[in-house]
């Protein structure tokens, strides 16, 4: 990897954006194969299942207001303990894993879940990096205990949050903190049409390319690390006028030994740029890596 | 230990709450002897990571511990950090916060009204499963809904752990014409809030009364939401600072949170039907006219009528939304500069499920010495537990099943967080 800027140039060649109204109305195609027509398709089972988290991610299908109906004609929702008390056994033909493994129960947990499911997608940051609790995989976890409770010996947790695919196969990654709704609509759509998610593995500045918000931090001078972020939010926070700050996890690799001393010119002392790497994919290997660079100042 | 008569009802995995929890009842004969709501969500350790971290990280770090009301957790945090710089937001800074936090009120009450509560008075399993008979109803619940996460998304950039909150401000304002595009479906959204109303009000009731006192912010002159004193129903009133003074939590084994308490060892009650019993009057004149015609008192004790102040509060939420939208016009700078300085802060907020106290120490270079969260649902959970106790008692005649099913809409009635909770830890429940 040269030592060149991390922007990348102007030739946009990743996949179409995902537009809502289009991945809607296959929705509603498929939709209608399975309710409408008597046509002898079977609906397929979908399961969500939470591990250590924040629910964001699974309430992220609860906010899919204009689709859910659609969505819930088109599926059968068996298991999603969050929005319903009715429970179909398994297996299921997809399973949606929110959160990251944090307890024995939860490995074994995750372990079942693969058993009974046909396709695995781990969604958000916490199952696909361990979540912002991975700050615990670089601290001592019985001082933590200690902090936070008066009464350590009733706690009983691992050494380190760690992501699904530490401990088991999974078919189909959904990153972000929280995940995109357009991705998650994206890749139901796409299972149940039988055809390959268009899941953009590119940096965020594609995205800010693509809906022409300048640059923040050549326009600004505002840290950001959209250049080794992994796109799918929509470049949110450059439209508000604040540098990316990683939640969607390192684009597959980072030009982070250009991007760590452009931060430094533009003003973050070394502690803050330990820091923004130390957030809510902290464990994710390429961003643990800049972490290290950061503290040694020289990457 | 359980004996021959001894008669259990548990259910391992709650349904339609936020987390993971778990309940279990146990009776002698006639006389139920323990009640627990069980939490076994994994314990996440946010207030031990905040130590070591800058004074401006809060908003974004403690969003994540709840993604149902990351704007609750947004706002004590920025109140907290601020009251310790020393700074005040006020005028229209004020005012958009506001509006976000009426964003994230409408999509939580609307989820909670239509998906998880509803469905329990209704006989469905969910609002789902409710939908292939009335969609046309739970079609207006997700409109309403989106009506809120519109707001979210218009000022915080996202639904779901808005990106936009800053400590003094946000980076960036909305135009007038951002925030003037929601003003139709708002509108619109003040018609379903308010047919809401009228549909909940024709739902059953039990005679029930939750006999805990009850404690919320207030600040005469508005309903109060993202400032205020703290006061309870028993005639308490004391200002952020001193919260720590009268809320003590507690590390108990039979359960899996801290449990808080007011220091005199009241349990108190939280949420709703705390803030529609204090500041029921400061409502706008046609949520208080909703509330009269569901027929709510001036205050209100039964937690399975929580669902009808829900309501009326989404009325109120929408209205106040309009209201400054309708007067907005877009300041000159984004946030107010906040310096650090060393001290401590203290921050308390309405969630929509209840008060959340957020502390910060901070040093003089901006970095965080300790953290401390009380939410809003380990601060009810005493108080759920005793209501429950009552609840069972008066209803041993009920079989298994039919008394189970009543628990468990006993419990969604305080619409519990667990998620929400920094402290909820793992226990493995001996069942023997």
């Amino acid at each position: 990897m040269g030592n060149h800027t991390a922007i990348p140039g102007p030739q946009l060649t990743g996949p179409r954006p995902l537009r809502e109204e289009s991945l809607r109305e296959e929705l509603l195609r498929e939709e209608s194969l399975r309710e409408h027509h008597g046509a002898p398709m079977a609906k397929p089972t979908l399961a969500v299942w939470k591990l250590a988290s924040c629910d964001g991610c699974q309430l992220t299908l609860l906010d899919c207001e204009d689709e859910l109906l659609a969505l819930a004609g088109a599926v059968e929702i068996a298991h999603f303990t969050e929005a319903s008390s009715d429970h179909v056994g398994g297996p299921y033909d997809v399973s949606l894993v929110e959160g990251s493994v944090t307890t024995e129960r939860d490995a074994r947990r995750i372990a079942e879940i693969r058993e009974v499911s046909r396709v695995l997608v781990s969604i958000g940051a916490c199952a696909t990096s361990g979540g912002i609790q991975a700050l615990r995989n670089f601290a001592d976890v019985a001082e933590f205990t200690s902090v936070v409770y008066a009464r350590p010996e009733f706690i009983s947790t691992l050494g380190t949050s760690t992501p699904v695919a530490d401990h088991v196969s999974v078919d189909f990654e959904l990153r972000g903190c929280p995940i995109d709704r357009r991705q998650l609509l994206e890749l139901l759509t796409a299972l149940l049409a039988g055809r390959k998610p268009q899941i953009p593995a590119h940096s965020v500045c594609y995205e800010c390319k693509l809906r022409g918000t300048p640059c923040v931090m050549v326009a600004r001078g505002t840290p950001c690390l959209g250049p080794v972020t992994q796109a799918g939010c929509g470049a949110i926070c450059p439209s508000f006028a604040r540098g990316c700050y990683g939640c969607f996890g390192p684009v597959a690799n980072p030009n982070l030994a250009s991007l760590i001393p452009e931060l430094r010119r533009l003003g973050m002392p070394q502690a803050a740029v330990d820091r923004v790497f130390a957030t809510f994919n902290a464990a994710s290997p390429a961003f643990a890596r800049a972490r290290t660079e950061a503290r040694a100042g020289t990457p | 230990m359980t004996h021959r008569n001894d008669r259990v009802l548990a259910v391992a995995e709650l349904a339609r709450v936020e987390g993971e929890g778990a309940m279990y009842i146990r009776a002698s004969g006639d006389v139920v002897e323990e009640v627990r709501l069980d939490i076994y969500e994994p314990p996440r350790f946010f207030e031990a990571f905040l130590r070591g971290r800058g004074y401006a990280e809060p908003p974004d770090i403690t969003a994540r511990i709840c993604g149902i009301c990351p704007v609750a957790y947004q706002m004590s945090a920025c109140a907290a950090i601020e009251d310790a710089c020393g700074v005040t937001v006020y005028g229209t800074l004020a005012d958009l916060r506001r509006l976000l936090y009426c964003g994230e009120w409408i999509e939580s009450h609307a989820l909670h009204i239509y998906l998880l509560h509803a469905p329990d008075f209704l006989g469905y399993a969910s609002g789902i499963e409710m939908a292939a008979d009335r969609r046309d109803i739970v079609e207006r619940g997700l409109a309403l809904k989106k009506a809120g996460n519109s707001i979210m998304e218009a000022v915080g950039g996202r639904a779901i752990h808005p990106v936009n909150v800053r400590i003094g401000g946000f980076y960036r304002v909305p135009t007038r014409a951002e925030l003037a595009a929601l003003a139709g479906p708002l509108r619109r959204a003040l018609d379903d809030a308010l047919a809401t109303v009228r549909w909940v009000a024709g739902f059953e009731f039990p005679d029930h009364a939750c006999g805990a006192d009850m404690l919320a912010l207030s600040l005469p002159g508005t309903y109060a939401i993202e400032r205020g004193a703290v006061a309870t129903l028993s005639g308490m009133r004391f200002g952020a600072a001193e919260f720590d003074e009268h809320v003590v939590e507690e590390h108990v084994p039979h359960s899996t949170a801290l449990h808080a308490h007011l220091a005199g060892g009241g349990r108190y009650l939280t949420g709703p039907l705390a803030r529609y019993s204090l500041n029921s009057s400061w409502l706008s004149p046609l949520a208080r006219a909703a509330a009269r015609d569901a027929g709510l008192g001036p205050a209100c004790d039964n937690p399975f009528r929580s669902i009808i102040v829900r309501a009326v509060e989404v009325v109120y939420a929408v209205e106040e939304a309009l209201r400054i939208i309708d007067g907005y016009q877009p300041p000159g700078r984004p946030a107010v500069e906040v310096r650090p300085r060393a001290g401590v802060g203290h921050g308390v907020t309405e969630a929509p499920r209840g008060t959340l106290y957020h502390r910060y120490q901070i040093g003089a270079d901006g970095i965080i010495t300790d953290a401390r969260i009380v939410p809003p649902t380990s601060q009810n959970q005493a108080a759920i537990e005793t209501d429950l106790h009552a609840f069972v008692q008066a209803r041993m005649d009920l079989d298994d099943a039919e008394l189970t099913r009543r628990c468990e809409q006993a419990i969604r009635n305080y619409d519990p967080c667990i998620s929400c909770s920094t402290h909820f830890l793992n226990l493995t429940v001996d069942r023997s």
